[in-house]
């Protein structure tokens, strides 16, 4: 007998249909993913199942948990549900916590209001839950305050909340996508567990399909509100019968193959650099020792190079980026680029610029949207020692535009009226207009859904056919990174731990570090006649 | 446009035009004494009545409005002018010395109460309403730094400021760039809610002595004068109060309207 | 926490020592000499110089400001120029008015605020929530000084229910005196009310949309529970700031309520010396203003910290 039983399930918000008539089941203890890419509902179905829609939706179809109807239930009752036999964990651990409340009173929180259980003995069972979640009381103890945890830290309160009561259902929505692959690792170990352990129904959310792969029993694959696709996992990773399954598969493992181009002269050389911050003020006079953000990097990347730099949060990539951009000082060592300084007694030299330029990671965030399109992808131009006239500026930015596959008419357009992929392209065709020796993508794929992301990376290698790029490709996702580099840098702890011809790094890896993390990073493994399939 | 816009900005424009009316067209001479129709209530020739010298009441709002509507707007100015670019240093230098002293100073400010800093002006260079302009100025500057410094600071975080910056860019270019074009929605918001403060202002100003001074009329003074004959005319004090409510509820209405308007994220808050 | 006191204590001295730099530097450049404006025309220049040193006006200014910023600490505010009493004793007397109708008009102010803004954020975009946002909109633009005329209109010429204006002093009684201070303490709260109606309103509303509250209610909180658990104490940290400067617009907005009222405090007392150009008691009375502001929003920012446990482990 299934556990959650979902029949045809409508769920419209205003006049957008954002569920569209889903049907589902979960089986105690069974682990069932929800998978798909941004917008295609996985959300609302499980907010759907919480009866927590946002106010003003429309639902119909029919929702039971053990028997119980949970679709047309009187609000108290569901309160008296939610969190007793429904818990729920969410994506963002930095923002899912109460700050104002210590940990232990939110854990315990859940047990009093069920139960009515007095403060000491919820305290007690709080305490029990959060060593049972893997945070000792020795080391956590109860009267921390969110704040004072790590996102990972925050994400297992979260879980010790939703698994207070052994709730028969627990919904988690993305819940390692904010965190790094050694913690993601330990957090699905984290919910495994406790669905075997207390023959709980577990509905996964997430879009990384290699996660689905790893821990799902079942796999659902949803569509613009629709389920395309569901079957157990063997055998839907087998099968993928609906196009939209093998074009999410075929996206996910998409590799790019890069030209062959000899490496040239050596281009960038940073040796030794180390850059440390000022430690947090403690009294008056004292300081909390420095952090060293980036402890003596040396490397070297040749003309024509592809190098990829991989570490998890924190490593110290960030800093190692601004550095090489010359927006920040070092506090000792050099980097030079075609052996000139890219700072000049703490200024940087407008020569050398001209020569770097960056993607970022958020197709939001890195526009001014108060510019066209035109103005944003020229204002590297501003590098140049003359200005271009006008004539030749509209030139160059169409030239770019059409490069990353977008229309010259769009220079007139502003960036809202755009999609994060198609921002994305901006950022590159901004980043291409001066015709840079060296590109810096920070994490330039990372917020983008796989599908788009198979084609901005099929973009990037089109484009390294045509200029003969250098690049430098920042990210945490280690399957991008193999694809798009000759060469890996892995960082961590501001030290570079590792380097090496890719394949080499990636299946003999020589570092603890470096094995730690491929042994974290889940993989998608297909069956290889179907992995043939091209997007 | 969403309704609150549309209604906030008709009132306080009609006040506006009123005003700006007076300079050429006033239905009688708003200094002319004419004691026999003194203390006339609303109704007939005089729209509005009279006052105990017999002026015309409608005239002296008319004129009243205009001597508000300057002395807020100018205060505006001041802090416009002095106030955004304090904060776009403070956001362009956030956590040095530069950002900490504009900061203290902004404190420093505003411990004055408006009134008080009103008080210490007047005591020094006498009453005037140069002097409640400059007052009300002087207050205006740390809001408009605050505002200026609070939407600065996020955006000095995004990425395309650190494009700009790749783009060698320095921090003042950026500062005008960049960061003034998007912050400009917060200013203007904050602009009207001070024009309308601005109003209460000298109304509350002129009303205890220190801002606008006799023969010119404002609407607090007229409330002043008011002060002693309410029981016998209420007409004296409700017309000027009612006015200067209507202008700064269509101010405060249009200020609303045009946070909604222009920052979507708000509209759902609607505060 | 101590940190963060230690912090806040040495930002507070140092406001208050530039605030009285500014003021006593003020009143410094303010034309004409009190003493011989105390003589008349006609002084003769020995009374006149004995005057001058009786004031303490004939030795250097450092020496002047260390002076006066040193008898305000042991609470000698000077002797007034034209009533040849200490200012000490002036003020003394007339705060006892004007504290006590600021704070009244404070706890008025929340109390009526703080119920009002929970109500229209939890029926958000309701009736209810629309009816009190008009009502706060006309509240925060009508001016507190008019309003009090209206009062007095109604309710003391029309009605009779409270006194139009005037102070029977504490020593006639409490039931008395708070009698004669509700009217002005009403006439300031209305407007503050409103401002903070809309603050409490737009706040909760703000905190409703944090994720947090949405993991209270998937613990099986219901709305309610989950706004007076979670929501009101997160919310309180901008109402907090607000209240904080409410208290110093209350406290100078009784200068003006008082001369609609008739009554015995600071603001008649400014007036007065205004007028009388009796500068040493402007001087003292602006500082004492100054001074009760600074505290509340060193109070408040203590306040912070209770509230909130992130600052408190922050420098």
């Amino acid at each position: 007998m299934s556990l959650l039983q979902i029949r045809d399930l409508t769920v419209r918000i205003g006049d957008t249909l954002v569920l569209d008539r889903i049907s589902l089941q979960v089986a105690p203890g069974e682990i069932l993913a929800l998978t798909g890419e941004s917008g295609s509902g996985k959300s609302m179905t499980a907010l759907a199942v919480m009866q927590l829609l946002p106010q003003g939706a429309g639902i119909s179809g029919e929702i039971t948990l053990s028997g119980e109807k949970l679709t047309g239930m009187d609000e108290a009752a569901l309160c008296r549900l939610r969190g007793r036999d429904i818990g729920m964990v969410f994506q963002e651990p930095m923002t899912a916590l109460n700050p104002v409340q210590t940990i232990g009173a939110q854990v315990a929180e859940s047990i009093r209001l069920h139960e009515g259980t007095g403060p000491a003995e919820a305290a007690r069972r709080a305490a029990h839950l959060l060593d049972r979640v893997g945070l000792p009381a020795e080391k956590f103890p109860l009267t921390r305050y969110p704040h004072e945890l790590s996102g990972g830290q925050r994400q297992r309160v979260v879980i010790a909340m939703a698994i207070a009561l052994r709730p028969k259902l627990l919904i988690a929505d993305e819940p390692t996508t904010a965190l790094d692959v050694t913690t993601q690792a330990q957090i699905l170990d984290l919910l495994k567990g406790l669905a075997r352990e207390y023959d709980t129904g577990l509905i996964m959310i997430t879009h990384d399909l290699a996660v689905v792969s790893q821990i799902a029993d079942r796999i659902a694959v949803m569509k613009d509100g629709q389920i395309v696709e569901t079957a157990p996992t063997p055998q839907l990773l087998a099968e993928r019968k609906h196009p939209y399954t093998r074009m999410l598969f075929a996206a996910s493992a998409h590799r790019v193959s890069l030209p062959d181009v000899p490496p040239g002269p050596p281009l960038l050389r940073i040796s030794e650099v180390s850059r440390s911050y000022a430690g947090a003020r403690q009294g008056l006079f004292a300081r909390a020792a420095p952090t060293r953000a980036v402890r003596n990097v040396s490397l070297d990347i040749r003309r024509g190079e592809r190098v990829g730099l991989v570490g998890e949060s924190g490593c110290g990539k960030s800093t190692l980026t601004r550095a090489i951009l010359g927006l920040d000082r070092v506090d000792s060592g050099t980097i030079t680029l075609d052996g000139t300084p890219v700072l000049h007694d703490g200024r940087p030299d407008r020569a050398i610029r001209r020569r770097l330029q960056v993607v970022f990671q958020d197709p939001f965030g890195s526009f001014n949207p108060r510019h066209t399109v035109g103005r944003l992808i020229t204002e590297p131009c501003f590098l140049q020692e003359t200005q271009m006239s006008a004539a030749r500026r509209r030139e160059a930015t169409a030239a770019a535009l059409t490069d990353v596959g977008l229309q010259p008419g769009d220079a007139e357009r502003y960036i809202h009226e755009f999609s994060g992929g198609q921002r994305q392209r901006i950022a590159i065709a901004r980043a291409l207009i001066l015709r840079p020796d060296l590109i810096i993508f920070d994490e330039a794929v990372s917020a983008l859904d796989v599908s788009v992301r198979a084609r901005i990376l099929d973009l990037l290698a089109d484009l390294c056919r045509t200029y003969e790029l250098t690049w430098l490709f920042i990210s945490h996702d280690l399957s991008v990174v193999r694809t798009v580099a000759d060469r890996v840098l892995v960082m961590q702890a501001g030290e570079i731990v590792e380097q090496g011809p890719t394949e080499t790094v990636f299946r003999n890896p020589s570092h603890s570090c470096t094995k730690e993390l491929l042994a974290a990073a889940p993989v998608l493994n297909l069956p290889p006649a179907e992995s043939e399939l091209r997007v | 446009m969403n309704r609150q816009l549309v209604s906030g900005l008709c009132l306080s424009g009609f006040f506006i035009l009123l005003a700006v009316l007076s300079l050429v067209w006033t239905p009688f001479d708003h200094t002319a004494l004419n004691i026999p129709d003194k203390l006339k209530p609303p109704g007939g020739v005089h729209l509005l009545g009279t006052d105990h010298l017999g002026r015309d009441i409608l005239s002296m709002v008319m004129v009243g409005a205009r001597t508000s509507v300057a002395v807020a707007l100018l205060a505006l100015a001041i802090g416009l002018i002095l106030g955004v670019p304090l904060g776009l240093a403070a956001a362009a230098r956030r956590g040095s010395w530069l950002d900490e002293f504009i900061m203290r100073g902004n404190d420093i400010v505003f411990a004055f109460p408006l009134l008080v800093m009103a008080i210490l002006i007047t005591a020094v260079f006498g009453p005037s309403a140069v002097n409640a302009i400059i007052a009300f100025g002087i207050f205006n500057i740390p809001v408009f730094a605050r505002v200026t410094r609070g939407a600065a600071l996020p955006l000095w975080e995004r990425e395309f400021i650190l494009a700009a910056q790749v783009a060698g860019k320095g921090t003042a270019r950026i500062s005008v760039e960049h960061i003034l074009p998007n912050v400009s929605n917060m200013l203007i918001v904050q602009g009207t809610i001070q024009f309308a403060l601005g109003i209460q202002v000298e109304a509350a100003l002129s009303f205890v002595g220190l801002g606008v001074q006799p023969p010119t009329p404002s609407l607090g003074r007229m409330l002043a004068d008011a002060q002693t004959l309410v029981t016998l005319a209420p007409h004296l004090a409700i017309v000027p109060g009612v006015a200067i409510i209507l202008i700064v509820l269509g101010l405060n209405l249009a200020g609303d309207g045009l946070r909604d308007q222009l920052d979507p994220r708000l509209r759902r808050l609607r505060t | 926490m101590l940190r963060y006191f230690i912090k806040r204590t040495g930002s507070l001295v140092l406001s208050l020592a530039v605030a009285s730099l500014i003021i006593f530097t003020v009143i410094e450049i303010a034309p004409g000499d009190p003493a011989s404006f105390m003589l008349g025309l006609n002084a003769q220049p020995e009374t006149l110089a004995a005057l001058r040193s009786e004031l303490g006006l004939d030795v250097p200014k450092v020496q002047r400001y260390l002076a006066w910023t040193g008898g305000m600490l042991t609470g000698d505010f000077g002797t007034s120029y034209t009533y040849r009493t200490p200012v000490s004793q002036m003020v003394a007397d007339r705060i006892g008015v004007s504290l006590p109708l600021a704070l009244y008009a404070l706890a008025l102010a929340i109390v009526i605020a703080i119920p009002a803004g929970v109500f229209a954020a939890g029926r958000h975009g309701r009736v209810a929530d629309t009816g009190v946002m008009g009502a706060t909109q006309l509240g925060v633009a009508v001016p507190n000084f008019w309003f009090a005329m209206m009062l007095v209109l109604v309710f003391a010429i029309q009605w009779r229910w409270f006194p139009a204006g005037g102070f029977p002093g504490w020593d006639k009684g409490l039931g008395a005196a708070v009698h004669a201070l509700t009217l002005p303490a009403i006439a300031l709260a209305l407007p503050q009310a409103a401002i903070l109606t809309r603050v409490m309103r737009s706040s909760l509303l703000e905190v409703m949309g944090e994720d947090f509250m949405r993991t209270a209610r998937a613990k099986g909180l219901s709305r309610r529970q989950t706004i007076w658990r979670h929501g009101l104490r997160n919310a309180f940290i901008p109402v907090l700031t607000i209240i904080g400067l409410q208290f110093s617009f209350l406290f100078a907005g009784t200068i003006i309520i008082e001369q609609v009222f008739y009554l015995p405090g600071l603001g008649r007392l400014i007036f007065q010396s205004i007028s009388a150009r009796d500068l040493i008691v402007v001087e003292s009375v602006v500082m004492l203003v100054v001074f009760a502001v600074i505290m509340i929003n060193f109070i408040v920012d203590l306040a912070y910290a209770a509230v909130d446990p992130r600052l408190r482990s922050r420098t």
